[in-house]
């Protein structure tokens, strides 16, 4: 490789290549869209070791402990995935360091593919920990590195802020050689590692310290700079809306451009304001920018403008700052176009005999989800990662003659990542609840990450595959049994045995994802319009295989997989192998 | 950014707009090019309407392109190239796959597929490529490299060099599969010549 090679990257992939060029030698993390492709990436680096943990929390965990022990460490997740490590995350910022630690958290502004939009800004200023935020792959290379040097710099753990819109686009970034670092020698110091109160009250003065420190740092780093054009226009924007404000605006504006989003440079925001007629703050969801510019005393128009929801794009800018015309919009006879199951997806069989049953369901986070979407609608509530289980306990404490009615539906990787609390709480407080593991084999929805029951590391090693029925057993379920989510006779009668047991049950609901590529595809299936009724019976799984002819249905053979679920609805049997028409 | 080239693909979650995106951004990148390239990832990917950006120019800013800004929507459905024909600017190209893909609201009754699409978007005053690419693919070889066709019917109205974008392919596709995407692409390029 020589070393001004050139490439053309995701944002993603661009950290990943700063974790090898900063010479980091451990990351821990949890897959999460649109997160997870820092972790792939930075595992095809044989210098890095990589793994997938079993959620956000141990990742961290695990990642301060390679920094304690000397070696540059990476934990890398979603907005929401920092919920879960947040615990780790505010007292290492206590106890700082060993070697450098990078923490990256990608929010989803636009709910792409989540549950929230909050924003992770909101965390930094709350831990006290600096916090970058690229715009660009080249950014995303270059300030995983410094992110790196200030953490070693101001024994602190950096964060690194990335949204959808910069992780998954890509642009060009140059190539560098690997920084050669060895460990930082560890030598036992309690008073800096051990975070009881006597310690942690010593450190607390040490934040401080270096919170002041960090102010006055951001104001001077090249990582903050201003770009001037008219001075008619003052822009502060980081991150993808800077891209989208230099997109809308060019040379008609100038720029603060912030490449560090906390603490926020007070004395560079001031002067930038001074030199601007008219001053605006250009943010994606929160106002964390533009209150701390009222807070210093600088005039500045954000929120009064743009809204506090969802995407910026230039063409909004524009409008709202030169006052000029929206583009023409969409044809209203569109139909929407959501997201669906996939053909021969294992979910589908069990959601319909959900569906059937009409029980209420309580979901969790995965493709999954999907099983809400008409007509399968099958799920009553969605929070958070795990929590399928622990508002089924609570629904069946508050409405008890209902628990034969209701079940949980969890994903095995879900399950692991923070469903096994629940559980032992159904046992340990005896609720007769049913729970349903959605065991696909892979974690899926993020795209086919490995996990602890699929026998794999991330860098495809083999591994010990956690035994899910024997954790169950293990936390004190004494019934579990499988299914095959492809048998709807075999699963509605065995939810109809759990449903009606007196104590908790697990069914482990086992068939491999229709995407993996060790999954064999059967040929597409025909229907026999001659013998086809028009009952709609087989439109009810929700399939997008099937669809609705002038005079009978038809399977379009391009989508089918041949699961044969259709078969199982069709009461004058027509649909069959494509022999049948 | 008046000199920036803007493409959009659009389509269906899991129709190979990503590798289609990868093409083109390796494309524009070997002519010297600043280039972004967006992407969909996640929960829309599972059979939603997905949109793809790819820009190249002096110095691209946004990876997003602008609505009414885009010289080439490449879309492998019907309905997904009326939903995105207006980020079209006056005089864009549309290339269109002639395969239409029900949606769920659809499927279930709750909506009505709009008919003679190809027309309505003749008539709205865009150039049009209609292609049936996923035939032209299987005559390649593997219907599943009808994004491949479809670009190689989009690629006549790109000025780029047959050769740049052969090697784009070469570069960018696993290596047993190089030589019936090359193929699906001087089919549909062919095809596209024809019209």
């Amino acid at each position: 490789m020589t070393q001004k090679e050139k490439k053309l990257l995701i944002g993603n992939g661009a950290v990943a290549r700063g974790l090898y060029e900063a010479g980091c030698v451990f990351v821990s993390s949890y897959p999460g869209t649109p997160s997870t492709e820092i972790t792939e990436e930075a595992a095809k680096y044989d210098e890095i070791y990589a793994e997938w943990a079993p959620n956000e929390k141990v990742a961290v965990e695990s990642a301060i402990g390679a920094s304690i022990a000397g070696g540059r460490a990476f934990s890398g997740m979603k907005h929401v995935g920092l919920n879960v490590a947040a615990d780790p995350v505010f007292t290492v910022s206590y106890s700082g360091i060993g070697a450098g630690l990078v923490i990256a958290v990608a929010d989803d502004q636009g709910m792409h593919s989540s549950q929230n939009e909050q924003d992770s800004r909101n965390y930094a200023i709350a831990a006290k920990l600096p916090m970058l935020e690229p715009s660009d792959s080249e950014e995303c290379l270059r300030f995983t590195k410094r992110a790196f040097e200030l953490s070693e710099r101001f024994d602190v753990p950096v964060f690194l802020r990335l949204s959808t819109r910069v992780a998954h686009s890509q642009s060009i970034v140059t190539l560098s050689e690997r920084e050669g670092v060895a460990l930082a020698e560890y030598t036992k110091n309690a008073q800096k590692y051990v975070m009881a109160p006597a310690n942690a009250k010593v450190r607390r003065v040490e934040v401080e310290k270096r919170e002041k420190a960090l102010r006055e740092f951001v104001n001077t780093s090249d990582l903050n700079k201003i770009e001037w054009g008219s001075r008619k226009i003052g822009i502060i924007a980081a991150g993808i809306a800077y891209t989208y404000a230099r997109e809308a605006l060019g040379d008609n504006a100038s720029y603060l451009k912030l490449g560090i989003v906390n603490p926020l440079p007070d004395k560079l925001i001031a002067e930038f304001a001074s030199q601007v007629e008219k001053l605006y703050v250009i943010e994606e969801l929160d106002d964390i920018i533009e209150t701390f510019c009222r807070k210093i005393g600088a005039k500045v128009e954000g929120k009064s403008l743009f809204s506090f929801i969802g995407e910026y794009t230039p063409g909004m800018i524009r409008s709202k700052i030169l006052g000029s015309e929206p583009a023409a919009a969409l044809p209203a006879d569109v139909p929407v176009r959501p997201p669906v199951l996939c053909p021969g997806c294992p979910h589908r069989g069990i959601f319909h005999v959900l569906s059937k049953m009409k029980l209420t369901v309580s979901g969790d986070i995965g493709c999954y989800t999907l099983g809400a979407s008409a007509p399968l609608s099958a799920m009553d509530t969605t929070i958070c990662m795990g929590a399928s289980i622990g508002v089924l306990h609570g629904m069946n404490v508050v409405r008890p003659e209902t628990a034969g009615k209701a079940v949980a539906v969890i994903g095995d990787s879900t399950f692991i990542h923070s469903g096994i609390t629940g559980l032992i709480n159904l046992v340990y407080n005896k609720t007769p609840s049913t729970v349903i593991i959605l065991d696909n084999s892979i974690t899926a929805m993020t795209g086919h990450q490995q996990n602890p029951a699929t026998g794999l590391t991330l860098k495809n090693k083999p591994a010990p595959a956690i035994d899910l029925e024997a954790i169950c057993r293990a936390v004190g379920v004494k019934r579990v049994r499988s299914v095959d989510p492809f048998d709807l006779k075999g699963v509605e009668a065995a939810l109809k045995e759990e449903l009606a047991a007196d104590e908790p049950s697990v069914i482990l609901a086992r068939r491999p994802c229709a995407l993996l590529k060790t999954v064999k595809r059967n040929k597409p299936l025909a229907v026999n319009a001659v013998k086809c009724v028009k009952c709609r019976m087989c439109m009810r799984i929700g399939c997008p295989a099937l669809v609705m002819g002038e005079k009978a249905m038809s399977i379009d053979p391009s989508l089918c997989v041949g699961c044969g679920l259709c078969i199982q609805l069709c009461r004058p049997g027509a649909i069959g192998g494509n022999d049948s028409e | 950014m008046n000199n920036v080239y803007n493409i959009m693909i659009v389509g269906v979650g899991g129709q190979g707009s990503l590798l289609a995106s990868r093409i083109l951004g390796s494309v524009y990148m070997s002519k010297g090019l600043d280039v972004k390239v967006s992407e969909v990832h996640g929960m829309s990917q599972r059979g939603g309407s997905v949109v793809t950006y790819v820009r190249a120019g002096d110095k691209v800013e946004s990876p997003l392109v602008p609505a009414g800004e885009a010289d080439l929507l490449i879309s492998f459905e019907e309905l997904e190239a009326l939903r995105w024909v207006h980020y079209l600017k006056k005089g864009g190209t549309v290339a269109v796959n002639t395969q239409q893909i029900y949606p769920m609201p659809v499927i279930t009754g709750a909506a009505k597929y709009p008919d003679g699409i190809i027309g309505r978007i003749m008539e709205s005053g865009v150039k049009c490529i209609a292609i049936d690419a996923a035939s032209i693919a299987a005559e390649a070889g593997n219907q599943k490299a009808s994004n491949v066709a479809l670009l190689g019917a989009a690629s006549g109205i790109t000025g780029v060099d047959q050769s740049v974008w052969e090697e784009a392919i070469r570069q960018t596709v696993p290596a047993n599969f190089v030589d019936v995407n090359l193929k699906a692409f001087a089919l549909g390029k062919a095809a596209a010549d024809k019209i």
